[in-house]
């Protein structure tokens, strides 16, 4: 009668585990070996301080003309970027940024005069106007790094409480791990296609582990559920069919969720463009996690224990009921 | 069954409504308009949508710290004198800018230059003297907070009073958690930075200060003339006296006659030769002190003097003092005529207390911030309305049920953000977008559980029941531990960030509302029509 994507799957998850290891140590390395030694992590101006002003013209900009215009008012080190797009169409939009050195706290705003006036001075081509302007000063810049790095630290001690207190220390475990797995495969995602993060990427990445650990939690419910209803079957068996009875709904909301997200990265605007691609990668990310790295460590942990000769039964989780 | 089904639809349309009076009304009270005009003066936008500035402000207290010890110093060294004692007052260390050293007191005046130490006017220093005839008074560290937290305050209120002279409409004025003794500026609507800052950057510390001694050429025949040693109680300032004088060297005391903040009034006028210059009332306790000293100084005194007006660090006039002042005099110096207008501007307002530099600026031109919008609002649209026309194919007559609830949840998000006047940022449109995804989310689970139940047997009714049960736990819990994330980024963000976190967590709140109480009462009354037995569109 009614459409389903799975009725009843009955697939050893547990068993491929050194796929998923493989296929995530793959991606983690990838992305740390580009932080330590190729892209490193391209900040934005938010977090590396500097000038970065975004100029609007009236007809396609002559990139040349706009060197041209900066060396002969004598403005160095600046970098020129043709804004697109996400379908990757240019919009007549150049995105001019200074290093920091630019804007120092003495001298602030010299940076963003100079361009002005070099670009009102000696580009000729067609008029322009400038649309934003972001002068971040090393202090701030600074500050901004410090408190990105604790919101996220903070945000996963949270979690870590939570789930803690809702289910044990194990479950509140895994499920941070995965999801520091999710960031680090995410932020390397940033450093090989050399996309900037900036304070709105931080946001995404802040959703991200929300969305995973809601993935996750998902799972581990039902492992829960399961445990606490047979505790003759193995917890290699339990989770598998745990994982195995969720399937449907987890493909069919990051598929849903996906679907938001994609909407957001097509439509969304170029301002959203990092802040949408972090969501896209991270949902992907987050869903698999919370099959392939969160799930697979409560029963990792469990056979531990077992050859350490401990209980060998992996607590239930506290009560079940709300 | 049992339940009372109308008293709940009576409340879900209760809710509806208050709601949808919030989106439209808000806080504003009812009143007439269109749809679009409704929405544009309730929904309060950040600065990235409605385009605008934002700064961020370093207010520099140490400056402050610095000039109320140098007063003191002044004050100490005059008080001492008054009880016949000629020490050596002044600041010795400048990793210590808030510590006073006396030394050279005579041993049998110890006791009284303890008693002038410890007297009320020195109660924010901790006194402690020695034997041979010197003593250290270090600032209390509540006093020292205290200044601090008055410089950033008179800072503020300052800024605040500059930037109405703008005419903005809603500009923020706030000290910025981020970093120490930072204020938040935002300003809607303003694009243009140089006009920004040509307002608040007469930042510019005024102050009249005792000339000790000079003109000198330059810095070295200052030093030539003072045998290589600037006085501890005195500081060189380059300056020139008057318009076209060239650029020239003054011995100043350190601590100043008259301040910024020690101004009433200030208004722009003109000289006799009709040149600009500024008249000014100072405050009265300013006036008695300004009085003391110039009745101590004028041309027909014993001791006559001249003073220094040192604007940003550099002397502007220097005049003779022709007679005591009290409380109202003016200002001539070589100032054109935006400077008088300027800086009376400033005293007016109170100058700053401390000199401000910039750390973190940022505009959004209109064009940008409607572009937006608009991008924002096209991709909530296609994300919902791709994720409600699949709900529909998948769950058939139940997917009604899952489109209803995220109707409703959007009409409460949006309600929230009216009554609470919090503000929607791009950032916070993507945490709609976020919203839509989770309470999707929370249908799917619950309606996957359904249909578990169903195939395991049970009746449409109890297969209901059961899975409402059996998802809600994991809902509560998916959406507090996002809840908790939520708080987090609004504790510690900013701006947009900020933004992000309001409209995640009014959206969840509204979610499990919505997907757990509104949808299940569609389903109890969808339920409570058919026969028993008849099956459900799932």
């Amino acid at each position: 009668m009614s459409l389903e994507l799975f009725r009843t799957t009955n697939i050893d998850w547990l068993g491929k585990k050194w796929y998923f290891l493989g296929f995530s140590l793959i991606f983690s390395v990838a992305g740390v070996l580009s932080m330590l030694f190729w892209h490193h992590i391209p900040l934005g101006v938010d977090f590396k301080g500097g000038t970065q002003i975004r100029v609007a013209f009236d007809k396609a900009p002559n990139e040349d003309h706009v060197r041209q215009a900066m060396d002969r008012a004598g403005v160095r080190d600046f970098t020129i970027q043709r804004v697109s797009d996400p379908s990757g169409h240019a919009a007549n939009k150049e995105i001019i940024a200074l290093p920091e050195s630019t804007a120092t706290d003495q001298s602030h705003d010299a940076g963003r005069i100079s361009v002005e006036n070099a670009l009102a001075a000696n580009y000729h081509d067609s008029a322009f106007t400038i649309e934003q302007v972001e002068i971040v000063g090393p202090t701030a810049g600074k500050q901004l790094q410090k408190q990105a790095a604790l919101a996220t630290m903070y945000s996963l001690i949270g979690m870590l409480i939570y789930l803690w207190f809702r289910f044990e220390l194990i479950y509140g475990v895994a499920a941070v791990v995965a999801v520091f797995h999710d960031t680090l495969i995410t932020v390397g995602a940033f450093s090989l296609t050399n996309q900037e993060i900036t304070l709105t990427v931080i946001a995404a990445i802040l959703t991200l582990i929300g969305y995973s650990m809601n993935d996750t939690i998902v799972v581990f419910d039902r492992i829960r559920e399961n445990l606490a209803l047979s505790r003759k079957e193995s917890l290699h068996d339990v989770v598998n069919r745990s994982i195995n009875q969720t399937l449907s709904r987890t493909v069919i909301s990051s598929g849903l969720t996906f679907l938001t997200v994609m909407s957001l990265y097509l439509f969304g605007g170029e301002v959203l463009h990092g802040f949408s691609f972090a969501l896209v990668i991270g949902i992907l990310i987050g869903t698999y996690s919370s099959i392939a790295v969160a799930a697979p460590m409560l029963v990792a942990y469990q056979d531990w224990r077992v050859k350490r000769g401990k209980v060998s039964s992996l607590p239930a989780g506290k009560r079940a009921k709300v | 069954m049992g339940k009372n089904l109308a008293g709940k639809t009576a409340s879900i349309i209760a809710v509806l409504v208050v709601f949808i009076y919030g989106i439209l009304y808000g806080s504003n009270g009812p009143k007439l308009g269109s749809l679009k005009s409704l929405l544009a003066d309730n929904i309060r936008l950040g600065l990235d949508l409605k385009g605008g500035t934002h700064l961020v402000l370093q207010v520099h207290v140490e400056e402050a710290l610095a000039s109320a010890t140098d007063r003191d110093v002044a004050r100490l060294k005059a008080a001492l004198q008054a009880v016949g004692i000629n020490a050596t007052v002044g600041k010795t260390d400048p990793a210590h800018p808030n510590t006073i050293v006396v030394t050279g007191i005579p041993p049998e005046k110890l006791s009284d230059a303890r008693t002038v130490m410890q007297g009320t006017d020195y109660s924010i220093y901790d006194v402690s003297t020695l034997a041979d005839g010197s003593a250290t008074l270090n600032m209390k560290l509540s006093a020292i907070n205290d200044l601090e937290a008055r410089t950033l305050e008179t800072s503020k209120e300052t800024i605040s009073e500059r930037i109405n002279s703008l005419g903005v409409s809603e500009p923020v004025v706030q000290t910025y958690g981020l970093g120490k003794n930072q204020i938040l500026v935002e300003l809607p609507g303003i694009f243009n930075l140089a006009e920004v800052e040509a307002a608040i950057q007469s930042t510019a510390k005024l102050a009249v200060y005792a000339v000790v001694s000079g003109p000198y050429e330059n810095d070295q025949a200052a030093l030539t003339a003072l045998n290589g040693v600037v006085p501890p109680g005195d500081w060189l300032v380059h300056g020139s006296a008057s318009a076209n004088a060239p650029d020239e060297v003054w011995l100043l005391e350190r601590a100043s006659q008259v301040e910024g903040t020690d101004f009433r009034d200030a208004q722009p006028s003109t000289d006799v030769n009709g040149r600009p210059n500024l008249t000014f009332t100072l405050t009265t306790a300013a006036g008695d002190r300004f009085y003391k000293y110039t009745s101590a100084h004028s041309k027909d005194s014993a001791n006559p003097g001249s003073m220094a007006i040192v604007l940003a660090n550099k002397v502007r006039s220097v005049a003779s003092i022709n007679s005591a002042i009290r409380d109202r005099g003016e200002i001539e110096g070589n100032f054109s005529k935006d400077e008088v207008d300027s800086l009376s501007l400033m005293l007016r307002t109170g100058a700053l207390p401390a000199s401000i530099s910039y750390t973190e600026t940022r505009t959004v031109g209109p064009s940008l911030g409607a572009a937006s919008i608009r991008q924002g609002v096209i991709a909530a649209i296609a994300g919902m309305l791709a994720v409600m026309a699949f709900m529909l194919v998948y769950y058939r007559g139940s997917g009604i049920n899952a489109d209803l609830a995220l109707i409703l949840n959007l009409v409460i998000l949006l309600g929230f953000m009216g009554f609470s006047k919090a503000t929607l940022t791009l950032p916070g449109i993507a945490g709609v977008i976020l919203t839509i995804g989770m309470g999707v989310d929370s249908n799917v689970l619950i309606f996957e559980r359904i249909r578990e139940e169903l195939r395991a047997g049970k009746t449409a009714a109890a297969a209901v029941d059961q899975g409402f049960k059996h998802a809600w736990v994991t809902i509560v819990d998916t959406h507090v531990t996002t809840i908790v994330s939520a708080a987090i980024l609004f504790l510690f963000g900013t701006g947009p960030v900020k933004g992000f976190a309001v409209t995640l967590t009014f959206g969840l709140l509204a979610n499990l509302f919505t997907a757990v109480f509104v949808s299940r009462l569609i389903f109890d009354s969808i339920l409570q029509k058919k026969e028993r037995g008849a099956t459900l569109s799932i």
